[in-house]
């Protein structure tokens, strides 16, 4: 089997509609790939970077404010302290000392 | 007609031409937002605004066009002065027309860049318009290529602002993107090239046009605008801010400040923990030794891991970069590299001198990076610093790993003057990594691994963490204590003030974008 020079992977044959017209065309792999949009959820809170938790600063029920460390995350050698974005109670928290977490994880949730 | 009259008629003309219209005045209030001339008037010097073509008209007659009146065009053009630098300036107007862009409007805008080109003036552009004037067609298009062309031809020539108060959508963003600093207002500016309504009907997505592209989604996700505000009043106060900082062409400095106040902010060496992989704020460090502690951030919310932005030392413009420990362990990623390069080639364009402070692990790993094209964007930042002739200074502080320390303006990539403090590491990698892999078979069979491990981290620790390696190669040119910094960056600067560094004639580079 031969691969295209455009196309290296399996084209995806599709018809796109833009202004009332509708194209057939194929889709690039990125695109057929992509994700939706999905609007961010404040009350959860994730790892920005994958890393160990090295301690835990707060504990369900605890009031925060706003800039307020929640937790050490040690990431590329450094202890990167996360803070509250906003002011409010902590519903649970997801991991404990000493958890490697990955991107994206949840660590703990608002109320 | 007598001269009375004649004045009378010109009077009444101006009057017809400035007046705004109540309703679409009335509409433009609600939503939070001046009016074109009262911008204006808010940006420049009282009684400095001089403007022209008033009576510039529209030559459409199709769809009803030819019956239709629209002051000015829709825009508003002229020069003055902010604080006493002359600059070009234009603002579309909102109310006429909904600030829609046909052939006049947009000639009025080209005349006005034409002009700051020629005269070597900043230009400012306010963008509030609904976008192409449909009934003008391909005319409407060709006046924005006119706008993109000169936006192209004044880079590096004129310091270009834009200052999004209101709608910019569709092609109408290629302009603002072209410029050098980009001003976003909280709830009233929306840039997208694509809105909601099509982005639903063609891939069946639900969003908002806040969420898409308002001022905090271009200031702190896509990385298109420069400067956040929250009211036109802040917003303004920054355009004029950034204006005292930079030159009025390429052919000259900055103004210097005849005062020049020492920092005011604590002294160097509590700002730095001793322990490496404890974050500070590296701002600390910036205001401690610039002039005042008066430090202007520039994209400050968009890859928050490096900081750039204008300081002055004894009184004359410098541009800082430098890596932010307290944001992903100031690691260069994507992003950063991306913002610190666009940074160091304005501040060469505009010979702005160059001071970098590094403190940072290496590059960010991860398969988004890699998929991201870190290493075409990671390039740039190391074509924009070794293409740099401004002076280059470059302190390291503390960490500068591997091929994150090449790139953060080393000796190897021209910088003129590198100082190091006592607490700097400058080595291919962190200890624990260099260990692990020099004494990999030796720690597999030792008695104890973990003992053995932590022997061979220590004397590698002590040999190679520190700056005098570097300084004995002469990589490094001195190493100062914190104390002496703000000093040996004024002599560095004021020593480099005539420097001159010819390259081999070129017509133009090929950076990596």
């Amino acid at each position: 089997m031969t691969h295209s020079a455009t196309h290296p992977s399996k084209p995806v044959r599709q018809s796109i509609a833009l202004d009332g017209t509708v194209y057939e065309t194929t889709l690039t792999k990125k695109y057929a790939q992509r994700k939706p949009f999905a609007p961010k959820d404040p009350s959860r809170l994730t790892a920005i970077i994958p890393g160990l938790i090295l301690d835990l600063l707060v504990k369900p029920g605890d009031q925060v404010r706003s800039g307020q460390s929640l937790l050490v995350l040690e990431a590329m050698k450094m202890q990167n302290h996360i803070a509250a974005h906003d002011a409010g109670t902590i519903k649970a928290i997801h991991v404990a000392s000493g958890d490697t977490v990955t991107k994206g994880q949840l660590l703990l949730e608002f109320q | 007609m007598s001269l009375p009259r004649k004045l009378k008629d010109h009077a009444a003309r101006q009057a017809e031409a400035t007046e705004p219209h109540p309703e679409a005045a009335r509409k433009q209030a609600a939503q939070g937002k001046l009016l074109a001339r009262e911008r204006i008037t808010a940006i420049l010097d009282p009684g400095s605004f001089h403007e022209y073509d008033l009576f510039v008209e529209h030559r459409c007659s199709d769809f009803g066009m030819e019956k239709k009146q629209l002051p000015g065009d829709g825009v508003i053009t002229g020069t003055g002065a902010i604080l006493g630098h002359p600059v070009a300036i234009y603002a579309q107007d909102f109310t006429v027309a909904g600030g829609s862009l046909g052939l006049a409007h947009a000639r009025k805008i080209t005349k006005i860049m034409d002009h700051a080109i020629k005269l070597g003036i900043p230009l400012i552009g306010i963008n509030d318009s609904g976008g192409a004037r449909i009934q003008e067609g391909v005319n409407s298009l060709a006046g924005y290529g006119e706008i993109f062309y000169r936006n192209t031809l004044a880079s590096g020539v004129i310091p270009q602002i834009s200052i999004i108060l209101g709608p910019c959508a569709g092609g109408a963003v290629y302009s603002p993107a072209l410029t050098d600093f980009v001003f976003v207002v909280d709830q009233i500016s929306k840039m997208f090239i694509t809105g909601p309504e099509v982005i639903k009907t063609v891939l069946g997505e639900e969003i908002s046009m806040e969420d898409l592209g308002g001022a905090r989604v271009q200031s702190e996700i896509s990385g298109n605008a420069h400067f956040y505000a929250g009211s036109e009043a802040e917003c303004f106060e920054q355009v004029k801010r950034l204006v005292t900082f930079i030159p009025w062409n390429n052919r000259k400095k900055a103004d210097p400040f005849n005062a020049s106040p020492s920092p005011t902010e604590e002294d160097l060496e509590r700002i730095i923990p001793s322990e490496a992989h404890r974050p500070y704020d590296v701002r600390d460090v910036l205001r401690a030794v610039c002039d005042g502690s008066d430090f202007m951030e520039v994209q400050a919310l968009w890859a928050a891991n490096i900081v750039v932005g204008f300081a002055r030392m004894n009184g004359r413009t410098v541009g800082m970069v430098a890596n932010q420990p307290a944001v992903l362990a100031g690691v260069l990623d994507v992003d950063s590299s991306d913002k610190a390069a666009r940074f160091i080639r304005f501040c060469d364009a505009f010979n702005i001198p160059l001071v970098t402070f590094v403190d940072l692990p290496g590059y960010l790993p991860g398969v988004d990076q890699e998929h991201a094209g870190v290493i075409r964007h990671g390039a740039k930042l190391l074509y924009a610093y070794s293409e740099a002739t401004v002076p280059k200074i470059t302190v390291i502080l503390r960490k500068a790993y591997g091929g994150g320390y090449i790139a953060m303006c080393s000796r190897h990539l021209g910088a003129d003057f590198v100082f190091a403090w006592p607490c700097a590491e400058i080595a291919v990698m962190g200890p624990e990594g260099a260990a692990n892999i020099i004494f990999k078979g030796e720690i597999a069979a030792a008695a104890d691994p973990e003992a053995f491990r932590k022997q061979k981290v220590q004397e590698y620790t002590e040999k190679f963490a520190s700056p005098y390696v570097a300084a004995a190669n002469g990589h490094v040119d001195a190493v100062i204590a914190p104390r002496q910094t703000r000093d040996f960056l004024l002599h560095a600067l004021e020593i480099s003030e005539q420097k001159a560094e010819p390259r081999p004639a070129r017509k133009h580079g090929v950076p990596p974008f």
